[in-house]
Order: C-alpha cells, then structure tokens, then sequence
C-alpha cells in the first residue's frame, strides 16, 4: 500500500471540506483497502466515515425503510425492522461476503462502488430506492451508469437509502464459490397492481432490469412465466469464473428460484 | 503519521504509526502480540480475525488508524490465566487442528459465533466459517470442536469484553 493521510473527521461538513480530486472516501474499506495493498488505487488521503453518526441508523419514514450509508451489513441483516418490511434485503445482505466482512462493510460503500458483482445494487434498482446524498437524491432507476460508474458527482456523498417496501420480493444469486461474490444475482420485487420488478447483478457490467421478465410476471406470476425468457448473452460479462452465455442462462434460473421463493415452491 | 491508541486486550496501548498500518501490524509488530497470523492478506484466510468492538473483523483489512479508540481482543486475550477459553479447550480436545496455522482465526471466529448464535448447528457452523480457511483442509474437527466449544460456553450470548 502507498503512503496515504488518514482523516476521522465528526461531521459531514468536516468530511466536505476535507475531500478532493485525490482522497478517497473510506466507509468499511472492505473494497477499499485491498484495492490499495494491489496498488490499484492510491488516494493521497482517507477520509474515514465509517464512524459518522450522521450515516447511521434503520428507521421507517412514510411507509419507507430508511437505512444510513454508513450502516454494517451486519446491522441490515438482522434489523428486525428490515427483516419485518423487506426480508428479502436483510437476507440479502446476510449473503455478502462473510461474517467478519459483513462487520465492516457497508451499503453506502457497495452501493457508491458499484462493482458488476456486488449485492446491493439489485435491491436498489428493483426497489427503485432513493439514493439521499449530501446534495440532493438520485433514484435507483438512474443511479447505476456501467461499470464501477454512478450517477454520483465529485464530492457527492451517499448518506442514505429509503426503500419502497414491496408487498413480496426475493433475491437469490449463484455465488462464486471462492468470493462469494455474485456470478449472477436476481432480486424480484412485486409492488402490487402489476407493478413487478426484476434487477439483475453480476451478469453485465452494471446492475440492469430484465424488462420481458417483468412483463411475463405481470401476467402470469410464477417460475414457469420466467422460464421461457432467455436472456440474450450479448454485452454480459466472461471471465475466467464463467463465460457470458453460461451467465445468461444462470439469470432464467435465479429468476425462476427468486420467484419460487416468493411463492413458496420448488423452482 | 497517525496517533492510535486502543485497549488491547485489556490494557492501554497506544503508538505512533504510518497513516497506512494495518492493525495486525500494529498487533503483531509494535505489541508483539503475534498470535494473530496474516494468511494471505487479501482478506481472504481469515488467519486474522481479532474481534473490535466485540465483534470479529480481518485484521489485515482494518488500519491501525481506523481502529483507533476501539477495543480489541486477540487470541492471546481469550484464555484467564492458565486457564483456556472453553473454545480453546474444544480445539485441544476434538484435534480441531493440525498445522495450526488458521486457528486463532479460526478461535476468534467460533467466539463470536457463538455470542451471535448460542447454539449453532452444523449447518451454522458450516456457513459461518465462510471467512476462515483451513489449507490442511480439517474442517471436519474444527466443525466438532466449535460445536463442543458452544456447548462448554453454555450458549454465552454477547457478553462485554
């Protein structure tokens, strides 16, 4: 790792004044900090917001679930409140990494990060969440961009979620086995009144909606309705983990089991 | 350079570090507190594990810095005295090693599994090693030993540290 200037500043306009071109925000570092012992990144300075109490914090705001950037996704995973009004989201998070990760991490540093393998990014566009920043909003519709690319400005900094609370969803994801990371992930959330839908991660090079899935299930809300989609491997990711067409086809059958979970049966 | 200070198993301890120090350098090279073992330094292994705050992190992928105020325990900090934590007692008696290389991480993990689930099954115990690996691969008697381990620690919810 390159040298680098460590910063803990007490508040957010502490944390404003403190940033520039070259420093970097660090939340859990989970991400962070083995990107730099790669010396793939170098900030000049950290700036580390994983302690701010302005990030904090689960709550219910207007029929939403409002979740701090800052939280663990440890504390996600076993919220009772987001247990209670999202379960698939705390189960989800329950999914990341491993224990001593899920300790550190956090949804602010997934979700500004925006790795094409990473969990969150499905919850926030299928839940269409509102992604607060210390400038404004964006919605999860809008946010994702490509790869590693957000809708997020220099200088803009996540503070929060609010999640519209589906009346039934699931996440499921075919994990690499040695990262735990998603081959490929699919979050299925069901508003009610035909309002469904379907985000998947770790398939392309950002999060996207599989949109004739979305229709089938509105019609016809069952494994079965998904099945028959096939979706196109064209554009989607091949590494040495898995080529774009076995991806493609891991996105009918994680639909197929998110959806055989909502409904409880066997995919 | 950065200023840290921490309680370490205990008692005070605290230096003057590069900004960019990892906590088990810090652990390792200023306290000599060497129980902690850095496997393979990309937050992986889990050779690491110490928990801060009462809960289990990796080590290698926390700065010293960002720990800072912070109250760790390592391996070392487990036993009273002579007398070993119930958890170490299980790892002596189910053989639940045998280079030994990933057991204090393996420990310290099985500690806080047990504070977060009292009484794991197999399956929890399976599942919750995801962070740690064991390249003599002797998962089989680390299983036994954290399942006996739970059970000498009498289902010990999260206590302070």
């Amino acid at each position: 790792m390159y040298q680098t200037t460590y910063h803990r500043p007490s508040s957010l306009a502490e944390v404003e004044k403190l940033l520039s071109d070259d420093a970097a925000l660090l939340a859990g570092g989970m991400t962070l900090l083995p990107t730099m012992k790669q010396r793939l990144a170098s900030p000049s300075d950290l700036i580390d917001i994983g302690r701010l109490k302005e990030l904090q914090g689960i709550s219910e705001e207007g029929g939403k679930v409002a979740i701090g950037a800052g939280t663990k996704h440890f504390e996600t995973a076993t919220s009772d409140l987001v247990k209670r009004r999202i379960p698939a989201l705390a189960k989800l998070a329950g999914m990341i990494g491993d224990p001593h990760v899920r300790h550190m991490g956090t949804m602010g540093g997934s979700v500004a990060n925006a790795d094409p393998a990473a969990d969150y990014p499905s919850a926030v566009l299928a839940l269409n969440a509102t992604v607060v920043t210390n400038r404004g909003s964006h919605q999860g519709e809008d946010f994702f961009q490509g790869m590693f690319t957000t809708a997020l400005q220099p200088g803009e900094i996540i503070t929060r979620f609010l999640y519209p609370v589906p009346q039934r969803a699931a996440y499921q994801k075919f994990r690499n086995p040695a990262s735990r990371y998603a081959m490929v992930g699919v979050f299925v959330a069901d508003f009610g009144g035909g309002n469904v839908r379907v985000a998947v991660t770790g398939a392309a090079p950002s999060v996207f909606r599989q949109k004739e899935m979305e229709a089938k299930l509105k019609a016809n809300f069952s494994p079965d309705a998904v099945a028959g989609v096939k979706q196109s491997a064209d554009g989607l990711n091949s590494d040495i983990h898995g080529s774009a067409e076995y991806r493609a086809h891991l996105v009918t059958v994680m639909a197929k089991r998110a959806v055989a979970e909502i409904l409880g049966v066997q995919a | 350079m950065a200023s840290v200070k921490m309680t370490v198993n205990g008692r005070e301890a605290s230096a003057e570090v590069e900004d960019r120090t990892l906590l088990v350098t810090f652990l390792r090279e200023n306290l000599r507190l060497t129980g902690t073992h850095v496997g393979c330094d990309t937050t992986q292994c889990g050779a690491c594990v110490v928990h801060m705050d009462g809960r289990s992190v990796k080590s290698c992928t926390v700065l010293a810095a960002q720990a800072s105020g912070s109250n760790i325990t390592t391996i070392e900090g487990l036993a009273n005295g002579d007398v070993l934590h119930p958890m170490q007692e299980a790892f002596r008696d189910n053989h639940g090693l045998q280079c030994g290389f990933c057991t204090p991480g393996m420990i310290m993990a099985a500690v806080d599994l047990v504070r977060r689930i009292p009484h794991p099954d197999e399956k929890t115990i399976r599942e919750n090693l995801e962070g740690n690996l064991c390249r003599c691969t002797g998962y089989q008697n680390i299983v036994k030993s954290i399942a006996a381990g739970a059970e000498a620690m009498g289902g010990q919810a999260r206590a302070a540290e």
